[in-house]
C-alpha cells in the first residue's frame, strides 16, 4: 500500500489550508485580545486607576474633639472624656445582625431596647458603617470585649470621645446638652461628621448656640484596607480642626450657689453684671442632667422629665414669660419722673373707680397719703393706677421697651422669649377694639396683657441701677477671640428719675419696704429691690364669699408667682437680680434666695470685675486637646 | 528545523537523537511563560514563595519531566495509546461524575496517592488523541459518512455530557471546540459544517432553559449586565476590569498590585491571575506576554503543517488549539468579553491537574515533532 495515496494528499491539502485558516482564526482572537488589553489599560486606564484607588483607599472621618465650655475663672462646664464603645459593621457580621448582638450582650450587658436601636440604627445606615451598639463602657467591659474580639465578627472596639458636663443639672439652663443627629439636623449641612455614627450636636443653650464652633472641623484618616474592610495600613492622617474653647461669663460657684439656693422650687433667677451685662448666673430650676442626653436617655427618664409639672425641660429663665406684676413699677415710675410726675402725691383709699369699674389696691385698706419713693416702697398699686392713667400707653409702652422688654435681648442662648408690651395700635390691629383706660390702669401695675421674662427683668434691674442700655450677654470669648463689650449707651432717662426710682427700690429693702424681712444687713452690700406677685387667675367674686381668700386655700398649680427683681450693692450698683419662684408668691421666698445669692456674689467678688477670661497671647497656644477620635 | 537527510530521519531513532530533535526554542518559551506563572503566584502571595509558587515550581519541573519524557515516545506508541487512554479517561470520569452525584454536589477530582486528578483534564488530550487517530484512518470522504460522523461525534459528545454534568462548563466548551475543530480540519464537509452552526444556534437558547445551572445563567446574567449583581457575582467581573484596567500603559509593577494583594480579586492564585500580571505590567506586559502564547501556538501549528501522519497532524494542531482555547476563554473571562467560566491561564494560574495535562500535551506535541517524518499508513495498528 502506497504511503501517500491520493486520497491522503487531498487530506493532507485540506488539513494546511484549514489550519492556516483557523491560524488566522486563532491571530485573530489575540488582536481582539490586544484591542480589548488597549481599551481597559490604555483608553480607559485612569477611570479603573481610579476605581483601584477607591478601592484601596478608605476614608475614615475622625471626629474632632469638641470645644470645651469655660467659666469666666476659666472651670470646665463641659468637656470631654473618653468613651470606651463598641460597634457594629453589619456587613462584616457573618453571622448577621442579631446573632451578632446576641453574642455580644453574652460579654456586656445589652438591654432590649438597645439592641431595637442597634438594628433600627443599621437599618438607616449603609452596611459598612460602623454603627455603636453600646458607648460609655467601664475598662472592664471593654477589656472583656477585646478578649472575645477575635469570635465577634463585624465587631469594632473604639475609644471616641464623649460630652462630659462635670456639674450636670446645676448648668443645664446655660449649656443645654448634645445628642444624636436627627434628620432634620442633617437636612441644610453637609458637614460630613453629621454622618458619623454616634456623633453629638448641640440640641440646646450654649452647646446648640456655639454648636459650629465647639464642633470642629472633620478630620480624616486615609487607609489602605482589603476588600473585606480590613484595615491594611494608615497612609496618611489629617487630624482636623479641634472645637473652639467658649469663656462664658458665668461663674460658675455663683451659678451653683443660685441653682441649689433655689432647690426644688419650679423657678427662675438671673444674675447679672449691672454694668457689663455679663450673665453672672442663670439658673432654671429643677434642672435636668445633660450628661443623661449625651449617653441617650432612656424613655422613662425622658417621660419622667416632660410629666413634670415643673418642667425642668422648659428653660424659664428666658424662655418663661410672667406678667411682671410689680417688679413692672419702677419703669413706669421712671417715665413718670420723666414726665413731670415727680412731685406726685396720691391719697390710696384702697381702690379707685373708673366708670362702673373697680381698681383695688392690693392693700384693702389702702396706703393713705403716697409719694413716688412710698409708692415703690410700698408697691401702692393706686399710686401706679394714677401715674398710668397721667402717662398713658403709648409713654408707658416707650418706657418699658427703653428698658429692655417686650423684645428678645439676643442673648447667646436659643429659645428666648420676647415678652411682651401691650400698645394701643397692637389692641386694635389684634382684636379690631379700642384701647381701653382700664387696661392702662392694669397695665401700670404690671398685669393685664404685659409679660416678661425673668431676664428681661434681670435687664430691667441692670439698666435701673446702671442708668445704661445694658445688654446681657453670656459668651466673653469664642476661640481666641474675644467679644469686646463697650460701654452701654445712657438710657433716655434722666440721672434725677433714676436717682429717685433707686431711691425708692432702697426703700424696698432697707427702709420698711415690701421686702424689708430680708435686707441684707452687712454694710455696704445693702441690695435694692422691686417685689412682684403675678396673678396666675383671678380670685372670682365667688370664691371670695365662699372664704378663698388668699392663696394658700388653693392647690400650687393656681397659686400667683412670686418675683421680685434687685440690684446690689446699693450705694454702686454691679449685680442685678432677677428672680421668680412660679406659685410661691406666699412667704418670699424669691425675695429669700435672692438675698443669698447677692450677697454670696458680693462676698465672693466684692467688685464685681474679677475674672480669669484668658489674653489673647494666652488664647494663641489652645488648651491640648483629648487624644482619640470618635 | 533539521537538515539531517529523510533517510536518517526515517530510521528509528535514538533516545539521544530524540532530544537532539525536541524543539527546544518551544521548551524554552514555555519555560518562561512558566517562569512568570511564578512569580505571579510569588506576588499574588504578597511576596512569598508560599504558599503556591514553591508548589507551583516543583508541578512544572515534574511536567518538565513529563514533557521529555513523552516526546521521545514514538509517536506510533501514542497512537496505539489513543483509545486506551480514551477509555481510561472516560470511565473515570463516569466515575466521579457519579460519585460527585453521590456525594456532595461538584466533584471533579479523584485521588490517586498524592496527586489530585481531574479527569476532564484527562479528557481533553485523550479525546484529541482518540479522534485524531479517528480520523487518521478516515479519508476525506470517509469522514463526512454518517456513521463516521455519528461515531466520532460520540466520541467527542459522551465525555462532554458527563463534564458538564460535573458541572464544569468550561471544560466541556473546550472539549466541544477541540473535537469540532479536529472533525473541521480532518476535512469535514461543508455540507455538515453549515447546517451543524445553524443547529447550534437554535441549541444555544435550548440549552439556556434546560442544561444550564442557576448559578452558570446567573453568571451569564451577570455579565451582560455586571452592575445589576455589583457586590455578587458581577464583583469578580468588575474588579478583574478595575485590576487590568489600573495597570495602565506600563503597570504598577512587580509586587505592585493591590487588587489582588488586597482580595479585590477573587481566585487571584487561579482562574484570575493574569488580571493580577496585567495590573502589575499594564498594557506593555500584558501584549507581551500573548505575543508569548501566540509565538508558542504559531510553533505548534507549525509542527502540525510539518508532520508527515495525519495522525501527526491532527494530534499536533488539537493539541496546539487545546492549549489556545485555554488561553482564549480564560482571558476573555478576566477581561470581561465572556462570562466567567472556571477556566485556568494555562502555565500560570496555580493547578496540578491543568499543570500536568498542560505539560503533557506539549510533551505529545514535541512527540510529534521529533518523530515529524514518521509515516503512518492510514489503516496501521488494525483498529478500526
Amino acid at each position: 500500500m502506497p504511503l501517500f495515496d491520493r486520497k491522503d494528499k487531498s487530506r493532507y491539502a485540506s488539513f494546511t489550508r484549514r489550519s492556516l485558516g483557523m491560524s488566522a482564526g486563532m491571530a485573530a482572537v489575540f488582536a481582539v485580545l490586544g484591542g480589548r488589553l488597549y481599551q481597559l489599560q490604555i483608553r480607559n486606564g485612569n477611570q479603573y486607576m481610579t476605581e483601584a484607588e477607591e478601592n484601596r483607599v478608605n476614608q475614615r472621618l475622625l471626629a474632632p474633639p469638641r470645644g470645651r465650655v469655660l467659666d469666666r475663672f476659666g472651670v470646665e462646664l463641659a468637656n470631654n472624656r473618653r468613651n470606651y464603645r463598641v460597634l457594629l459593621v453589619s456587613e462584616q457580621a457573618t453571622e448577621g445582625v442579631e446573632a451578632a448582638l446576641d453574642t455580644i450582650g453574652k460579654v456586656i450587658e445589652l438591654t432590649d431596647a438597645q439592641k431595637k436601636r442597634v438594628l433600627h440604627d443599621i437599618q438607616m445606615n449603609k452596611k459598612f458603617v460602623p454603627v455603636p451598639v453600646a458607648e460609655n463602657l467601664t475598662w472592664e467591659e471593654f477589656a472583656r470585649i477585646n478578649m472575645h474580639l477575635p469570635y465577634l465578627a463585624g465587631v469594632q472596639p473604639d475609644v471616641g470621645q464623649t460630652r462630659d458636663y462635670p456639674f450636670g443639672v446645676e448648668l443645664s439652663p446655660v449649656l443645654g446638652y448634645v445628642a444624636s443627629v436627627s434628620p432634620d439636623d442633617k437636612k441644610d449641612a453637609d458637614d460630613p461628621l453629621l454622618s458619623l455614627p454616634g456623633f453629638r450636636i448641640g440640641k440646646r443653650g450654649i452647646e446648640k448656640a456655639f454648636d459650629s464652633e465647639v464642633r470642629g472641623t472633620a478630620g480624616a484618616s486615609r487607609v489602605e484596607v482589603n476588600a473585606y474592610g480590613r484595615v491594611i495600613r494608615e497612609l496618611s492622617r489629617d487630624p482636623g480642626v479641634p472645637g473652639q474653647d467658649i469663656w462664658l461669663t458665668i461663674d460658675k460657684e455663683l451659678q451653683t450657689f443660685t441653682a441649689q439656693r433655689m432647690g426644688a422650687e419650679s423657678a427662675a433667677c438671673v444674675v447679672l453684671d449691672c454694668q457689663t451685662g455679663d450673665v453672672l448666673a442663670l439658673a432654671s430650676t429643677p434642672g435636668y442632667d445633660p450628661n443623661l442626653f449625651n449617653v441617650g436617655i432612656t424613655p422613662d427618664q425622658w417621660k419622667g422629665l416632660i410629666t413634670d409639672d415643673h418642667k425642668p425641660l422648659v428653660n424659664k429663665a428666658l424662655s418663661g414669660a410672667y406678667p411682671p406684676g410689680s417688679t413692672f413699677k419702677p419703669a413706669m415710675a421712671l417715665a413718670a419722673v420723666q414726665n413731670g410726675l415727680k412731685d406726685l402725691h396720691v391719697n390710696c383709699t384702697g381702690a379707685v373707680t373708673l366708670g362702673n369699674h373697680q381698681f383695688h389696691c392690693w392693700k384693702r385698706g389702702g396706703h393713705g397719703g403716697v409719694d413716688l419713693k412710698r409708692g415703690i416702697a410700698q408697691s401702692c398699686d393706686v399710686f401706679f393706677y394714677e401715674v398710668a392713667r397721667r402717662l398713658g400707653i403709648d409713654k408707658m409702652e416707650a418706657a418699658a421697651r427703653a428698658m429692655g422688654m417686650g423684645a428678645t435681648s439676643g442673648i447667646e442662648i436659643p429659645g428666648e422669649n420676647s415678652g411682651f408690651i401691650p400698645s394701643a395700635a397692637w389692641k386694635e390691629a389684634r382684636f379690631g377694639i379700642p384701647w381701653q383706660m382700664g387696661e392702662t390702669l392694669n397695665t401700670g401695675i404690671g398685669q393685664g396683657y404685659v409679660l416678661a421674662t425673668p431676664l428681661q427683668l434681670a435687664t430691667l434691674a441692670a439698666r435701673i441701677a446702671s442708668g445704661r442700655a445694658v445688654v446681657p450677654r453670656i459668651a466673653h470669648t469664642v476661640g481666641t477671640i474675644a467679644q469686646p463689650r463697650p460701654l452701654a449707651d445712657p438710657l433716655p432717662f434722666t440721672d434725677e428719675a433714676f436717682a429717685a426710682i433707686r431711691d425708692g427700690m432702697n426703700a424696698v429693702c432697707n427702709e420698711g419696704g415690701t421686702a424689708s424681712r430680708w435686707r441684707i444687713a452687712e454694710p455696704g452690700m445693702e441690695m435694692a429691690g422691686k417685689t412682684g406677685t403675678a396673678q396666675v387667675r383671678v380670685i372670682t367674686k365667688q370664691e371670695r364669699s365662699t372664704g378663698v381668700l388668699n392663696d394658700t386655700a388653693l392647690p400650687w398649680k393656681m397659686r400667683d408667682h412670686g418675683l421680685f427683681i434687685a440690684f446690689a450693692p446699693v450705694a454702686a450698683p454691679r449685680y442685678a437680680l432677677a428672680c421668680i419662684v412660679e406659685h410661691g408668691a406666699l412667704g418670699h421666698p424669691q425675695v429669700q434666695i435672692a438675698h443669698d445669692v447677692l450677697l454670696f456674689a458680693q462676698k465672693r467678688n466684692p467688685l464685681g470685675m474679677r475674672t480669669a477670661y484668658p489674653t489673647n497671647a494666652a488664647l494663641a497656644t489652645p488648651p491640648v486637646p483629648l487624644g482619640g477620635h470618635g | 528545523m533539521t537538515t539531517r537527510p529523510y533517510a536518517a530521519m526515517r530510521r528509528t531513532l535514538s533516545v539521544v537523537d530524540k532530544l537532539y530533535e525536541v524543539n527546544w526554542g518551544m521548551v524554552l518559551l514555555i519555560t518562561i511563560v512558566a517562569c512568570i506563572g511564578f512569580a505571579m503566584l510569588y506576588s499574588v502571595a504578597g511576596g512569598n514563595f508560599s504558599p503556591w509558587a514553591t508548589t507551583q515550581i516543583i508541578r512544572f519541573l515534574a511536567g518538565f519531566a513529563i514533557l521529555v519524557a513523552v516526546s521521545v515516545v514514538d509517536i506510533r506508541t501514542w497512537l496505539s495509546l489513543a483509545y486506551p487512554a480514551y477509555g481510561v479517561s472516560l470511565v473515570l470520569l463516569i466515575g466521579v461524575v457519579i460519585a460527585g452525584h453521590v456525594g456532595k454536589g461538584a466533584e471533579r477530582w479523584i485521588t490517586l496517592g498524592p496527586l489530585g486528578l481531574q479527569p476532564s483534564e484527562l479528557m481533553k488530550i485523550s479525546l484529541v488523541l482518540a479522534l485524531a487517530r479517528f480520523l487518521h484512518g478516515k479519508s476525506v470522504e470517509d469522514i463526512s459518512k454518517p456513521a463516521n460522523l455519528a461515531l466520532a461525534l460520540a466520541m467527542i459528545g459522551i465525555p462532554a455530557v458527563f463534564v458538564v454534568l460535573q458541572p464544569n462548563l468550561g471544560t466541556t466548551l473546550i472539549i466541544l471546540a477541540d473535537g469540532a475543530s479536529l472533525l473541521f480540519l480532518a476535512g469535514l464537509s461543508w455540507w455538515w459544517i453549515l447546517p451543524a452552526l445553524s443547529a447550534v444556534a437554535v441549541a444555544v437558547p435550548t440549552a439556556w432553559q434546560f442544561v444550564l445551572h442557576d448559578y452558570q445563567k446567573r453568571r451569564v446574567l451577570t455579565f451582560l449586565d455586571p452592575a445589576s449583581d455589583a457586590l455578587g457575582a458581577g464583583w469578580n467581573i468588575t474588579q478583574a476590569k478595575i485590576a487590568i484596567g489600573s495597570g495602565g500603559a506600563t503597570g504598577k509593577g512587580f509586587l505592585g498590585g493591590t487588587q489582588s494583594k488586597l482580595n479585590f480579586l477573587p481566585e487571584k492564585h487561579t482562574d484570575f491571575i493574569f488580571t493580577n500580571f496585567a495590573e502589575e505590567f499594564g498594557f506593555v506586559g500584558s501584549v507581551a506576554l500573548l505575543i508569548l502564547f501566540a509565538v508558542i501556538i504559531g510553533y505548534g501549528v507549525q509542527i502540525a503543517g510539518s508532520a508527515r501522519s495525519q495522525f501527526g497532524r491532527l494530534l499536533a494542531m488539537g493539541l496546539t488549539l487545546n492549549f489556545f482555547f485555554y488561553i482564549m476563554i480564560n482571558a476573555s473571562m478576566v477581561m470581561g468579553l465572556i462570562p466567567v467560566v472556571g477556566i485556568p491561564m494555562p502555565l500560570i494560574s496555580y493547578g496540578g491537574s491543568a499543570m500536568f495535562s498542560v505539560m503533557f500535551g506539549f510533551g505529545l506535541l514535541m512527540s510529534v515533532h521529533v518523530h515529524r517524518q514518521v509515516e503512518i499508513p492510514r489503516h496501521s495498528g488494525g483498529i478500526i
